[in-house]
């Protein structure tokens, strides 16, 4: 068991084992310095500045646009508007038929009259400072005949359709056995109806392009998770081949799924380079990128549980009403994690859409389980109250031996052994199942609980490695660090591979000239890209081993044995051994590459045999002041079960960060829409509340020990998002356990809380 | 942001004749707010006055026993002062409660009284707002509304001051002393300074163009224990939902005096005067917080979505006096 | 109906009420509209913007710049002065990533003019290590994990030596329970309330709270 309190001890650099040690990142002292360079920080030579004007109404289309006070204004270089932009594809169906499609379709923008949403661009302004190009924007003026649209998702249910698939190419439906009788004949049933809300990213770097054009070449530097989606993306509404473009993204502030594909700052930077034949630079403002960069949808969710008497469930349903753009699809897999978390007979999971006059929703940090889990695992927490069970020994009655839709094995599956240790290191006994019993002066204190579940994704990946005749590796693929740590746990990963200490990795990322990777997105980075780095590593080993083996001015020639290791920085084979720089550069002055790949993990004989997901259970302490509802976090626990831990201090990291996005979402995070105007009325930081410092309390995360060997070859899988996954549920289930009020529509803020509290004499 | 001219104020009665000279001039001062709605063109001065170097940045004894704090205080300073902390807690608290600890060092004393309102739709040129532009109707009535005022609004306008320290101020009877462009001064009592929406929710004081604050007066402290309560969305860094700032005098088991001002329900910091009148001479207890509580907010009006600000302001009365008496 | 500036949503909402839009004319003509269709309006007039002097004293060293007022200092920095380690997240006091001390205090450096700093000593990230010797809260960072993606960070850490001069003042905060007390014990609490107007996305909050107990304890 691997408990990562955080130790602030630097790690010696030891070669063997060094894999999973709590290291400092290797970008840290960049960082920390101010000296890493992010997209909008890259300077070139007469780079030009560009900002962007938004739609005033959510539906409609331009009638008139007057350009010329803004043209005429100092400095500007340029007014680009739907009527000079140069050509583009058309923007293509609402309903996108694949998954690839969706990272590598057109993403037009200033195409045409057309307003699709709200803040959607109307027009970009370029000039020579930034001042000159935002004020120019404010002289631009628009008129639009505006069309009615439709922004109210309960409103419209009855609307909903059924898409053809979910995000991430799941069925839509799944259903096995007879639910509906199986929940009428129930002695003990839940049947509940959770509101989850609008959420965004705001990574807190927004989203920034600087492009520039060398001849009919075009290098973007952007900020971006995934490199060689989102260059076919700019390569398709470009219309020009990929191969023209590259995207260069070494450091990127922050994604969460919002920056998996191009949106306007980039087209619209791509295309005022092109026709200024300058480089121009556009960030998103923080408002813009409410409309303009993705969200998570609106959600109406409904649980239904039956058991018999002593808590065996003998039906799950979860059906879930979410908003989608009226011109793109997007379906977040809500519902999918229910088809593998617990055992029953009877099953329905059912996902449906209702259009709205919005932009697309995108990919927000774990999509599917985080609305989701928020619902399911409060439906779970009223289910064990009913039952009159503890809220653990419920999960564990109706833990699964396999996977209860597939049929298939687990990989591995720990999540009886999360709930136990969690439940012992949190003094879970001091719980008082009756709600709101629990009181320190006026506060009234709960526990709560949940699980965790979170699936493993391996995506396509290459890495290609280099050794020089310094013993000097260099490893190179287009993945990147959205802070999740792959400088770092890709540095180790080599330095165990080839014995050699941390100080001769470097490992090169953000360029998409670099080998193909899925990149960062699905918590599927670490484990593709490590597993194609370890392999390239496996790789250059074996072709410096056939050359030590026979070449000439090799010591280790005709050892003639195969038990090979690397360690140390010496190379071992049999009884010889050698130091790896001295014999590379007596066998190979200049060095030797490899490359090594991964397959994606959905094409593999393992992903079809084995049920492959992370565990953990979350505990949480809250606070709830007996006067005014206000709710405060007062420590909260994490158990994990993810395969093996690369580097345990990035990975404790990771846990918590998505531990205070369950915060966020029980108590705080929500984007109101609003039904006239088709607005995000609250789209900035200061009405949209993120947790701050003072909203985080004492974290605590343990890792189990866990090597799931099924799913890939670093026994490792995503933490990124694990963390997120039943954290907020924990949270909710803590406040009721503290009030014994029970709130379905999220977040939980006073004001739902309010009418329900008691007034306590003073 | 549009273009404008800028000059630093070589003295007060230079500034405020300087902004009274073009009728698109303003004083800027730490800027956090002015600037902030400069970016997004709410605010569109073609002059800026600095007027954060003019020596109004002291806070000085009064003859009568009070402090005397400089326009240009800034709110850490202010916050900070060993003098405020003892003799005006609740001042401190207040001031503490607000904003951040960035923002705190470069906001001044006036700039914090003359803050704009975070109304969402005022802070939207693309919707309704007659406060930005009057006549163009109120988006927030009908709409989005849980911040908003439930009392002294009007159909023109629901928004709500932002402030904190000027909530406490309010409780202390502070008093602005302003600078006008002919050099004269006045003293303006702090429930004076804002005025409520009524047709013209634009009109948001009662100085005049280029009239400038200079400094705030805080009277001798009152008797009695001071508490300032905030309740918001989050531990940190955000507006109040509510807040309430009390003061009060016990005598025995009875309460001599109390005084008592409210945030984040209206358009100015809210004197609740019925509460004080209920309190006085009554029995310390829950059922005396209890009416009072109930006296603050019997015209409150909610607007849908902020309703339950008038059960939370009861609430929050109710046990802040309770504080303020356990503590006294 | 007779409004006709639609830049203002006010104006378009009065002209809207009623239902759909109607094609309501504007009074004046629109040039404009006489360009084809895909013409590249590249603007006949660049005049320059307006630009005043100023000289910034940042880190130690005087640096004379020629900047249209209307800068705000993190501007100045970033697009101008080549000091990109103080962040825009926000661009509106929001978020704190672009926080710098100027003459020792922590401010907002996006919701402040440049030329309002003309003989002001301004500190930025870049002016806290001394050569290859990190600031003891830019080690503590390292140490503990202070962050994930980094772009925070800058602001956090000259939040942070700003923050633990205030303390070292005694200055209470919304977390001291007695505002009168002499000195602060900078307990967790405190130091999450005072670290507050730093958002952290990522969330590292029990990291960076961490990393400033340390840098605060080896101080």
């Amino acid at each position: 068991m691997t408990e990562t309190k955080t130790s602030g001890n630097r790690s010696r650099e030891t070669r063997i084992g060094v894999i999973g040690r709590p290291i400092d990142r290797i970008d840290g002292p960049l960082k920390v310095r101010g000296d890493a360079t992010y997209a909008y920080e890259t300077t070139l030579e007469g780079t030009a500045f560009g900002y962007i004007l938004g739609a005033a109404v959510a539906k409609g289309r331009i009638a008139e646009i007057d350009t010329g006070e803004a043209e005429r204004a100092p400095a500007v270089l340029l007014v680009m508007t739907h009527r000079n932009a140069p050509a583009q594809p058309d923007f293509g169906p609402a309903v996108t038929p694949t998954v690839p499609e969706v990272f590598t379709r057109a993403r037009p923008a200033l195409n045409s009259e057309r307003v699709r949403y709200y803040d959607e661009p109307v027009a970009l302004v370029v000039a020579e400072t930034f001042e000159a190009a935002r004020a120019a924007a404010g002289l631009i003026k628009v008129r639009y005949d505006e069309e009615p649209g439709l922004y109210d998702l309960p409103a419209h249910v009855a609307d909903a359709y059924a898409p053809k698939r979910t995000n991430a190419g799941f069925e839509t439906d799944s259903v096995i056995g007879d639910f509906e009788s199986a929940f009428a004949a129930a002695p003990v049933k839940v049947d509940a109806t959770y509101r989850t809300p609008f959420e965004h990213h705001n990574p807190m770097e927004p989203h920034a392009t600087l492009a520039a054009w060398s001849g009919n070449e075009l290098t973007i530097h952007t900020s971006a998770q995934t490199l060689a989606n989102f260059r076919a993306g700019v390569a398709s509404t470009l219309r020009i081949p990929p191969e023209r473009v590259r995207i260069v993204s070494p450091f990127i502030g922050g994604g969460f799924g919002s920056k998996l594909i191009a949106h306007a700052d980039t087209i619209l930077a791509a295309l005022a380079a092109q026709v200024l034949q300058r480089p121009v630079k556009i960030a998103l403002t923080r408002q813009q990128m409410f409309a303009n960069a993705g969200h998570r949808a609106e959600m109406i969710q409904q649980v239904r549980l039956s058991t018999d008497t002593d808590g065996r469930l003998t039906g799950i349903a979860h059906d879930v009403w979410s908003a989608t753009s009226s011109f793109e699809e997007y379906c977040e897999q809500t519902a999918v994690f229910a088809r593998s978390l617990y055992a029953a007979p009877n099953r329905v999971t059912r996902h449906r859409l209702i259009p709205l006059d919005i932009n697309r929703g995108e990919w927000m940090r774990s999509p599917g389980e985080a609305p989701g889990m928020l619902a399911f695992e409060c439906a779970m927490d009223e289910l064990a109250e009913r039952l009159g069970l503890d809220p653990i020994e419920l999960r564990i009655r109706n833990e699964p031996v396999q996977d209860p839709e597939r049929g298939v094995p687990f990989s591995t599956r720990n999540l009886v052994a999360c709930m136990e240790e969690g439940a012992r290191r949190f003094g879970w006994e001091r719980r008082n199942p009756t709600p709101g019993r629990a009181r320190e002066g006026r506060k009234l204190i709960g526990y709560g609980m949940a699980a965790a579940i979170r699936p493993n994704y391996i995506g396509a990946a290459t890495a290609r490695v280099a050794i020089d005749r310094d013993g000097r590796v260099t490893a190179r693929l287009d993945m990147t660090d959205i802070g999740t740590g792959s400088y770092t746990i890709l540095t180790q990963i080599a330095a165990e591979s080839l014995g050699l200490p941390i100080s001769s990795i470097k490992v090169e990322l953000g360029d998409s000239r670099f080998p193909r990777t899925a990149g960062s997105g699905g918590s599927w980075g670490a484990a593709s890209a490590g597993s194609a780095l370890h392999n390239a590593c496996n790789a250059l080993k074996q072709r410096i081993l056939e050359a030590a083996a026979s070449s000439e001015a090799s010591p280790l020639r005709g050892a003639g044995a195969t038990d090979a290791s690397f360690a140390d920085g010496e190379v071992r084979l049999g009884q010889r051994s050698t130091s790896l720089a001295d014999l590379i550069r007596r066998i190979a002055p200049d060095g030797f590459e490899a490359e090594g790949s991964v397959a994606a993990g959905a094409a593999t004989q393992s992903y079809k045999a084995y049920s492959q997901h992370s565990y953990g259970a979350h505990f949480a302490e809250v606070a709830v002041d007996c006067d005014t509802g206000e709710i405060r976090m007062r420590r909260m626990l994490a158990v994990m079960g993810a395969g093996r831990i690369l580097n345990a201090k990035t990975a404790r990291s990771q846990i918590i960060g998505g531990m205070t996005w369950g915060i966020g979402a029980a108590l705080m995070e929500q984007t109101v829409l609003d039904p006239r105007y088709g607005h995000f009325v609250n789209h900035d930081l200061a009405e949209y509340h993120v947790p701050t410092n003072g909203d985080v309390p004492e974290m605590e995360v343990v890792f189990l020990e866990e090597h799931d060997d099924k799913a890939n070859p670093l026994g490792a899988k995503g933490l990124g998002e694990l963390g997120v996954c039943g954290a907020g549920a924990a949270v909710a289930n803590a406040i009721y356990n503290a009030t014994g009020v029970r709130v379905r529509e999220f977040p939980i803020t006073l004001d739902k809380l309010l009418p329900a509290l008691p007034v306590i004499a003073i | 942001m549009q273009s404008f001219t800028y000059e630093r104020a070589a003295s007060a009665e230079q500034a405020a004749a300087a902004v009274a000279a073009q009728p698109d001039a303003k004083f800027i001062s730490g800027g956090t707010n002015l600037l902030d709605l400069m970016k997004l063109e709410i605010e569109r001065p073609a002059h800026l006055v600095d007027i954060s170097r003019l020596p109004l940045d002291r806070i000085e004894e009064t003859a009568a026993g009070g402090l005397r704090v400089g326009a240009q205080v800034r709110n850490s300073d202010l916050a900070a002062d060993p003098r405020v902390r003892s003799r005006y807690p609740m001042l401190t608290q207040a001031l503490l409660a607000g904003a951040s600890g960035q923002i705190r060092n470069k906001a001044s004393t006036s700039g914090n009284l003359l803050q704009r309102t975070r109304c969402p739709y005022f802070y939207d040129r693309n919707m309704p707002c007659n406060k930005r532009e009057q006549g163009s109707g109120c988006a927030a009535l009908q709409g989005f509304n849980r911040t908003h005022a439930v009392l002294g609004a009007s159909e023109a306008c629901i928004a709500v001051h932002p402030s904190d320290m000027a909530v406490a101020m309010a409780g202390l009877d502070a008093r602005i002393e302003t600078i006008s462009p002919g050099g004269e001064t006045r003293t303006i009592p702090i429930g004076d300074l804002h005025r409520l929406p009524e047709a013209t929710p634009h009109v948001e004081t009662v100085l005049g163009h280029g009239e400038m604050i200079a400094a705030v007066t805080l009277p001798p402290p009152p008797p009695g224990r001071q508490v300032y309560r905030k309740v918001r969305d989050r531990a940190s860094y955000a507006f109040a939902l509510v807040s309430v700032a009390a003061i009060v005098e016990k005598s025995g088991d009875r309460i001599r005096s109390a005084r008592i001002a409210m945030g984040g329900v209206a358009a100015r910091p809210w004197r609740a005067t019925e509460a004080e009148r209920t309190l006085a001479g009554a029995v310390a207890s829950d059922g005396a917080f209890t009416d009072a509580a109930e006296a603050a907010l019997a015209g409150a009006v909610g607007h849908g979505g902020n309703d339950f600000k008038i059960p939370l302001a009861k609430r929050t009365m109710r046990h802040t006096l309770a504080a303020a008496v356990e503590s006294a | 109906m007779a409004e006709t500036d639609y830049r203002n949503g006010p104006t378009r909402r009065a002209v809207l009420e009623g239902g759909v839009a109607t094609g309501v004319l504007l009074a004046t003509s629109i040039p404009a509209y006489a360009e084809p269709a895909g013409a590249v309006s590249a603007a006949a007039s660049a005049a320059p913007a307006p630009t005043m002097p100023m000289t910034l004293r940042i880190n130690a060293k005087d640096l004379s710049v020629e900047l249209d007022p209307r800068t705000t200092l993190l501007d100045a920095l970033r697009n101008h002065l080549g000091l990109t380690g103080s962040k825009k997240g926000c661009d509106h006091g929001q978020c704190g990533a672009c926080t710098v001390l100027v003459d020792g205090r922590r401010i907002n450096s996006c919701l402040t003019l440049a030329a309002m700093h003309e003989g002001d000593e301004i500190t930025t990230v870049e002016g806290l290590a001394v050569g290859d010797r990190l600031h003891p809260v830019q080690a503590a960072f390292v140490a503990r994990d202070g962050f994930q993606c980094g772009y925070c960070t800058p602001g956090q850490i000259c939040s942070a030596v700003g923050m633990l001069g205030e303390a070292r003042a005694g200055w209470p905060s919304h977390a001291s329970a007695d505002v009168a007390a002499a000195s602060v014990a900078l307990t967790d609490a405190e130091i999450r309330e005072r670290m507050s107007g730093n958002i952290c996305r990522c969330a590292a909050y029990p990291n960076i709270v961490a990393a400033i107990r340390d840098a605060a304890e080896g101080a």
